[in-house]
């Protein structure tokens, strides 16, 4: 590999499987059918503005009849002294003219309204569906890909809402007022302008097809576009560390290149478009002109009729020109909401129950909204319990009945196993990496659902729990604390929301988060991002477990939860675990097995499999694998 | 305005083309206006005099008028279509290219939405400007004064009329231009704001999944569309006000005309042919300024996005090239790291991070650098290859202030492993190589290179089991690795190009303690020919070192051998866990 432009291409080329180019055939249809249900809601609302438009495109299109007429006879007739004859369809005119005004202004608002309320729908849905479609989609879709479909895509279908979806109208309005005007002026003449239809029609169609060809190819190109800079500014320190800034100037160049033919294929399609309908609207006045000219002179039509028919056909091709643009914008929010149709299709494969069971109920002993405290009698050694006795403990049975996990491939990760946690203890799991320990603690808080058998709560089936339910009983901690824009206070508050500022505190004291936060400029309101918030990743994932022990669930799942934090730190918040996990259930990873020392059992796992389960010490005495790992740890500290 | 106007030099090559096909425009709205006549003449003339021949003459007349015009259309349309299309690109790559050459404090400092939007949808907003709005902005006031011009050799009193029109529309337009700034880029900005909740919402699924919080984040993101709901109404409300009353303005010149023509033939200053012809002229104006309201509004959307683009574009990277000559390609002191009384203080923190570190590390010696979360190890290490620079002091690399080396030079003499992995969406080879290319941008290692890159950092057994091997995709778009897998591959990156200095910040946090054993013994190798700076939390990654250097409150207090400082440094037995 010398050359980078080359590895950039094929990995184009390669990538292509995952890239969602490829929409199902019927795609048009879901789009559209997404429109309608969207717009169902709004339906008087689209009725009424579809009567207002109507109304501004008559009086457009009536309104020069009566400046004709004054012109005609009004003057004339006011020359010779009676203003009425001039004055009435000024008048008139002036209404006309008001009243459109007026329809034009509530049109305006109406469709703005609407269409904003169609966004906002649209914009809620999609972020409701991304949200929903679970943890596997997301590791196969990247981050850039859904921001594009959320932010340029959307603002494509505003555009065309808002601005080129009542030209349209308007434009198409105002064409009917006109030929029912042409019919009622002479039907001989009328059939002459309406034989342009047909070429019309056929250059519409094949522009219409070649425009949804391009645009589609567009937002496709622009989704890459947006793809590689959200990476690159999401690992801009990588970038500018590995001199990487080249290399992705010749990528984004390579993509937006890809962007700029399609849009300019696109612009070019306009231009042929354009230039062919008003070719069509000269022809078709020439044709007028000249069977009108036959027919005056044949003495079957008043001259004057003639100059008025020819006045109008040149008003009827006027709006070509807008609708020639809309349709192009039509095409290219079109091909938006495809692309979110597509987002919006895939369904979720962790699916919420549609009539949940709900868990048994918690055991009464916890203090309002008060983490950590807990109940007494706890003298150090927690006894397993079982549901019978959960006044005691809050934790929770969990079962893995007869489970098996395989990923898409169909390669079982976790071939069929049998797992009791009772509630209240408090398991570490041990293995290398790739052995399946996330897989299994995945599977019990639901990021998957088994391939096979059952994942149970208390007895109750994950898949019949109300999320809502699962995510307030079981939590999970992992290596990525990702922090969310805001003050410090509101992301440890994600672990629940209601908190008071007093209960976030006492979960920040409890991690040992509050000397570093007492040094910032703001405390608890400092914002994340910026003013001087910056954490380092061990401070983030101090806010991490903050955030699980505000949450204070039944059973607390933690996934390499400790591996960026200096030991002081990590003692720390294993002390505080050992409180808070008093009567819990708590699977717990970690590669350091200081975790072993508040474990009551270990699982060892190899290639999937559990191969070693007790308490650690008689584990330790047995001098199997974990006997070894246990000694590897214990050089390693020294 | 001037925000658009500073678009120009790139505009200027390509000026002619513009030129022309606002040239065109005005030939085809005029050609346009020349078929009504020879209509007209045709009524008149052959038809009304019964003469077919002649009709058929005006009638080829016609069609080739048609052709002419449409041809001028296609003409037009087509020389700029290429053209807004490469703007748009061209103003994305100079974009792009900036943000990466902005260095990381201004990337703290920006959402990556606001980011983001202005690459994305202000710049479409400008090509679209470019290619639709633009030449009709300047067409349109052609017109009406070529129109009005014409109106004043019809009759002055016409003209007069007219300007007594635009007076309240200038007004008018005074006043929603003002209004009209305000509202796009409140619009905008919150456009920006969409796009950073939409990026954290779908970067943080993990924990909003394990929390159960995706309903916390939606509630987040619908207030911020709301917001956005809200600036979008007052555009629109503006909007119809501006539309409404520039549609009105037409019709009542047109009412006035009439009117005043009327009382003009009757008081015998103006004829009956002068006032339609005053008023077929006006209804044929009626179209552009119509349409100047769409203009405005999207003009200034456009303004908005330009000054949007200029104020990312204007923020000046902080951390450049020292602008030195490229003196003295001998190093002073080969192979030596030193921090020479280093102050760092973020530019928008109250107190300084780091307050005075002094360290040398010579040539081929390891020095590990221990202490508590947010005693300032990780800000110590992102001063070597300059992601933030110095408040005071100085970093020194082979002998060199750091910023009195090309950045490009400094940066291709050290490997970086960050704490969090940063994989990008690539293929194996290409995330263990991306750093290893020389200063000219050429030469890249090959394979044999990249497997022992791997093999150091204990990655090369997963490789080889992966579909494509060194061909596999990862990163985001790829297949996903596991936390301990990607550290291995980032660790890898950093010693792949054999750099002489090393900075790795806790390399081995998720890496699982017995490949953490063999990670060692690798790197060890790895370590005896290189300067290096490792960042450990653990016992195990300290005992890599030659000497370690603690770490308390922005400052180094003690250095030492590993068993020496076990035995002396009370700090360090607490940091290492050896004591309780």
């Amino acid at each position: 590999m010398t050359d980078t432009t080359s590895t950039t291409d094929s990995r184009t080329a390669r990538r292509s499987p995952h890239e969602t180019d490829t929409l199902p055939p019927d795609i048009a249809q879901r789009a559209r059918r997404l429109l309608v249900d969207l717009a169902r809601p709004e339906r008087k609302g689209y009725i009424a503005l579809a009567f207002l438009l109507l109304a501004f495109g008559i009086g457009n299109a009536i309104g020069p009849a009566f400046i004709a007429q004054a012109m005609d006879q009004g003057i004339p007739a006011a020359i010779d002294g009676d203003t009425a004859a001039l004055a009435v369809p000024l008048i008139v005119f002036l209404l006309v003219t008001i009243l459109t005004g007026v329809a034009d202004f509530f049109g305006t608002r109406m469709t703005g309204t609407l269409a904003q309320r169609l966004m906002v729908a649209l914009r809620k849905r999609l972020f409701g569906h991304v949200q929903k479609l679970g943890i596997s989609y997301h590791e196969r879709s990247t981050s850039g890909r859904l921001v594009a479909r959320q932010t340029s895509d959307m603002e494509n279908i505003q555009v065309f809402l808002t601005g080129s979806l009542q030209e349209m109208a308007i434009g198409l309005t105002a064409m009917g007022a006109i030929a029912v005007t042409l019919i009622v002026m002479d039907v001989r003449l009328a059939i002459v302008v309406f034989l342009g239809f047909i070429p019309l029609l056929a250059v519409s169609i094949a522009s219409n097809r070649a425009q949804r060809r391009n645009q589609r190819r567009t937002r496709t190109a622009i989704a890459k576009v947006i793809v590689h800079i959200v990476e690159t500014l999401g690992g801009i320190r990588a970038v500018q560390s590995f001199r990487r800034e080249d290399a992705n100037i010749r990528h984004i160049v390579h993509e937006d290149s890809e962007y700029r033919n399609a849009t300019a294929a696109s612009l070019r399609n306009v231009a042929w478009f354009a230039a062919s309908t008003r070719l069509i609207g000269n022809l078709s006045m020439a044709a007028v002109l000249l069977v009108g000219g036959w027919l005056v002179i044949g003495d079957t039509l008043q001259i004057g009729m003639l100059t008025a028919f020819l006045l109008y056909v040149r008003r009827f091709y006027g709006p070509l020109d807008e609708l020639v643009q809309a349709v192009t914008m039509y095409q290219s929010a079109s091909a938006a909401l495809e692309k979110i149709t597509a987002v919006l299709d895939a369904a979720p494969e962790v699916v919420e129950p549609t009539s949940p069971t709900p868990l048994p109920a918690r055991g009464g002993f916890r203090g309002e909204g008060e983490p950590g405290r807990l109940p007494e009698g706890g003298d150090g050694h927690r006894p397993a319990t079982s549901g019978d006795d959960r006044d005691l403990g809050g934790g929770r049975l969990v079962e893995f009945d007869d489970v098996e996990f395989a990923y898409g491939d169909g390669v079982p990760v976790l071939p069929r196993f049998d797992l009791t946690i009772p509630a209240g203890q408090t398991v570490a799991l041990v293995g290398a990496t790739g052995a399946g320990k996330s897989t299994l603690v995945k599977l019990l808080t639901r990021f998957y659902d088994p391939t096979a058998g059952r994942v149970r709560l208390d007895g109750v089936d994950l898949r019949d729990v109300a999320d809502a339910d699962l995510r307030a009983a079981a939590v999970m901690v992992t290596q990525e604390s990702y922090l969310f824009g805001g003050s410090i206070a509101e992301n440890i508050r994600i672990g629940r929301p209601d908190a008071s500022d007093e209960d976030v505190r006492v979960a920040a004291h409890a991690v040992g988060l509050t000397p570093f936060i007492e040094q910032m400029p703001d405390g608890f309101a400092t914002d994340v991002r910026k003013r001087g918030g910056r954490l380092s990743s061990g401070q983030r994932q101090l806010v991490s477990f903050a955030r699980a022990f505000l949450a204070d669930p039944d059973v607390l799942v933690l996934d390499e939860a400790t591996a960026h934090l200096d030991i002081p730190s990590e003692r720390q918040v294993q002390e505080a675990l050992a409180t808070v996990l008093e009567g819990r259930t708590a699977v717990i990873i970690a590669h350091r097995l200081s975790t072993v020392e508040i474990a009551d059992r270990v699982l060892v796992m190899e290639a999937g499999r559990i191969i070693e389960d007790g308490a650690p010490g008689v584990l330790i005495d047995s001098g199997g694998r974990f006997a070894r790992l246990h000694s590897a740890w214990e050089d390693s500290r020294a | 305005m001037r925000d658009l106007l500073r678009f120009w030099p790139d505009i200027r090559p390509r000026a002619w083309r513009y030129v022309v096909s606002i040239l065109l425009a005005l030939v085809s709205t005029g050609v346009g206006l020349f078929i009504p006549v020879l209509t007209g003449r045709a009524v008149d003339g052959p038809i009304a005099q019964r003469d077919v021949a002649g009709l058929v003459a005006v009638v080829l007349l016609v069609v080739a008028v048609g052709f002419g015009e449409s041809i001028a259309q296609l003409v037009r349309r087509m020389l700029t279509a290429g053209m807004t299309a490469d703007w748009e690109v061209l103003w994305r790559r100079r974009l792009f290219t900036h943000l990466q050459d902005l260095d990381i404090a201004h990337h703290d400092e920006w959402d990556s939405g606001q980011m983001l939007s202005r690459a994305t949808n202000d710049l479409t907003q400008l090509r679209r400007f470019t290619a639709f709005g633009l030449p009709f902005l300047v067409i349109t006031p052609c017109l009406l004064v070529v129109g009005g011009v014409i109106l004043s050799f019809i009759h002055p009193v016409f003209v007069a009329l007219l300007v007594l029109m635009a007076i309240p529309t200038m007004v008018g337009v005074a006043w929603f231009n003002s209004r009209y700034k305000l509202a796009a880029r409140a619009a905008q900005d919150t456009m920006g704001e969409v796009s950073t909740s939409v990026e954290e919402s779908v970067q943080g699924i993990r924990v909003l999944l394990a929390f159960g919080r995706s309903p916390w984040a939606a509630a987040r993101f619908h207030a911020i569309v709301e917001r956005l709901r809200a600036h979008e109404l007052e555009k629109v409300r503006l909007d119809a006000w501006l539309f409404g009353a520039i549609m009105l303005l037409p019709q009542l010149a047109l009412v006035a005309f009439a009117a005043v023509g009327a009382w003009g033939v009757v008081a015998g200053w103006a004829t009956i042919g002068q006032t339609v012809a005053a008023i077929t002229l006006m209804m044929y104006l009626r179209m552009p300024i119509e349409m100047f309201g769409f203009l405005l509004a999207d003009a200034l959307m456009a303004a908005t996005a330009a000054t949007r683009y200029w104020e990312l574009m204007d923020r000046r990277p902080r951390i450049t090239d020292s602008g030195l000559p490229d003196h003295a390609p001998r190093d002073p002191s080969p192979g030596v790291l030193e921090f020479d009384e280093v102050v760092f203080q973020h530019e928008d923190a109250a107190t300084p991070l780091l307050t005075g570190v002094s360290l040398r590390i010579e040539r081929g010696e390891t020095v590990a650098l221990v202490g508590t979360t947010g005693s300032g190890k990780t800000a110590t290490a992102a001063l070597v290859p300059r992601l933030f620079d110095v408040t005071r002091g100085a970093v020194r690399v082979d002998g060199h202030d750091v910023r009195d080396l090309s950045l490009a030079d400094l940066r291709s003499r050290i490997g970086v492993a960050f704490e969090e992995p940063i994989l990008f969406s690539a293929t194996v080879r290409d995330n263990v190589a991306m750093g290893t290319h020389a200063v000219d941008g050429s030469a890249a290692i090959d394979d044999d290179r990249v497997w022992e890159a791997l093999e150091v950092a204990q990655a090369a057994d997963f490789v080889r089991a992966l579909p494509d091997r060194l061909d596999t995709e990862v990163g985001e778009q790829g297949l996903s690795l596991s936390g301990g897998q990607r550290q291995r591959i980032a660790l890898a990156r950093a010693v792949a190009g054999h750099p002489r200095f090393l900075v790795l910040d806790d390399p081995l946090s998720a890496v699982d303690v017995e490949t953490e054993d063999r990670v060692q013994y690798g790197l060890r190798r790895v370590l005896a020919a290189t300067t290096a700076l490792i960042v450990a939390h653990r016992p195990s990654t300290a005992a890599l070192a030659d000497r370690v250097a603690v770490m308390d409150a922005g400052r180094i207090v003690a250095v030492g051998g590993h068993e020496e400082l076990l035995a002396t440094s009370a700090v360090y037995r607490e940091l290492m866990g050896a004591t309780v």
